[in-house]
């Protein structure tokens, strides 16, 4: 298990959805990947593809600026 | 029977290798755009007991993209990207694929042309049937389904061109288009008794009465609703606006950055060598700050005042001219002079005043 970083800040929808499949896409059971955006729709987004995908929603948090999204991926 | 050494009878030993006939199971692809057709044409082959994926090809033009992101007066509607409500809704994977680089040769060169507007539906829905194919090659699916529904589409959902788009995309019969297929001859899926052509439906034209009949007897209530196509590629006043920025550059070549700031803000093209893109509201300010780096971009500073970008090259004459535009668009529009920022993409700035243009100045062909 271990721990990754993508930052999609800057990307707006889906991007950040799209960054992430590719990325997890090269990950194995159990590792962590934290996702840092700008746009606020990838909160939701993100958690949708990681429900329909079975990966584990860690942390989804949002503040002025940032989206945050943490996840473990569950093959 | 065999005899042994010493005489006596034994019976040969038969080992019975149990044969199991593995049956794999027939996996489809759904291209998944987020509207009421795709999710019915998937659920209609899941009911047969088929395995369904959900692809979706992102061009950089798709409505579902980011525009819920920039402005302001969107952000009271709850965000969401329908493709994936769909696929989440059926309980499928949705596979999402940037496509923005390849589409572009779609856009520049459609062999069938463009409908109403800048929508090349004919070779956008050929290309798209297209990288399907070359997924479920790659991956081991049998077939493809679409939710295009005959007679829907002036271009692209023609009993005549839907065919056409079946063969160019080199998918031929493993294209089955669940919603209308009792319109069309078998297809392979159906053929080889992967699904029931009973099961198929025989919707045509551009009532939306049977889906939504369907939609009811499913139980879905909470589909997108979309105004007027997927794309912006449809809409007239984005396709002016791309029109207007291949002629002022003598080509067709387009970046992300291009796309997007074509869905912001109000655009007026005094020249060929340069246009304005001015904020309509904070939403829009907010998105376009991220471009200060690579655009000349001017804020008037004595009154409030949108943030506007020049796209282009722009001599010192015309930033000049942008700067008074700028003014017209603020706070200080009727006074006799308005402080402006003008702000060089290295970050250096210039303070300088400038009378408002008046409105009689500006001809109505600058506003793209
Ligand atoms: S509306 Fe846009 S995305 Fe849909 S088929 Fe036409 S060009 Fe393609």
């Amino acid at each position: 298990m271990a721990e990754f970083k993508l930052d999609a800040s800057g990307l707006l929808c889906p991007m950040p959805v799209i960054k992430t499949q590719d990325r997890v896409a090269e990950l194995n059971n159990g590792d962590i990947l934290e996702i840092v955006c700008t746009d606020p729709g990838a909160l939701n987004d993100v958690g949708a593809w990681c429900r329909i995908n079975g990966h584990k929603v860690l942390v989804a948090e949002q503040n002025e600026t940032q989206v945050l999204i943490k996840i473990e991926v569950m093959r | 029977m065999l005899e042994s050494g010493s005489g006596g009878i034994i019976s040969p030993l038969i080992t019975i290798t149990p044969i199991i006939i593995m049956t794999r199971k027939i996996k489809a692809v759904s291209l998944i755009s987020g509207g009421l057709d795709s999710l019915l044409a998937t659920k209609v082959i899941m009911e047969q007991g088929v395995h369904v994926e959900g692809i979706n090809f992102y061009t950089g033009f798709c409505v579902e993209g980011h525009t819920h992101a920039i402005r302001k007066k969107d952000k009271a509607k709850p965000k969401r990207n329908n493709a994936l409500w769909v696929a989440e809704t059926l309980g499928i994977k949705l596979h999402i694929i940037d496509v923005i680089e390849k589409y572009k040769d779609v856009l520049i060169n459609p062999k069938h042309g463009y409908g109403a507007n800048m929508n090349p539906c004919h070779d956008c829905k050929t290309f798209m049937v297209q990288q399907a194919l070359v997924w479920i090659e790659k991956n081991d699916f049998d077939f493809i389904i679409t939710g295009e529904v005959m007679g829907q589409r002036p271009m692209s959902q023609r009993k005549d061109t839907m065919p056409v788009i079946a063969q160019e995309s080199g998918a031929g019969d493993r294209l089955l288009r669940p919603l209308c297929a009792k319109h069309f001859e078998p297809t392979l899926p159906e053929r080889e008794g992967w699904v029931t052509r009973d099961e198929l439906l025989d919707f045509h034209g551009r009532s939306r009465k049977p889906q939504m009949a369907l939609a009811e007897h499913y139980g879905f209530d909470d589909y997108a609703q979309p105004a007027g196509g997927c794309c912006f590629l449809t809409d007239e006043h984005y396709s002016k606006k791309l029109v207007d920025l291949w002629d002022a550059r003598g080509n067709k070549e387009y970046e992300m950055d291009d796309i997007m700031l074509l869905k912001v803000g109000r655009h007026i093209r005094p020249a060929k060598n340069f246009k304005l893109i001015i904020a309509r509201e904070e939403g829009e300010v907010n998105f376009m700050q991220g471009y200060r780096n690579r655009f000349i971009s001017i804020k008037t500073i004595s009154h409030s005042g949108p943030l506007v970008l020049l796209d282009g090259q722009p001599s010192a004459e015309d930033c000049q001219l942008a700067a008074r535009i700028a003014a017209r668009y603020s706070k200080g529009k009727l006074e006799n002079e308005v402080e402006v920022e003008l702000r060089q993409i290295n970050g250096e700035i210039d303070l300088i005043r400038v009378k408002p243009i008046g409105i009689s100045e500006m001809p109505a062909s600058w506003s793209v």
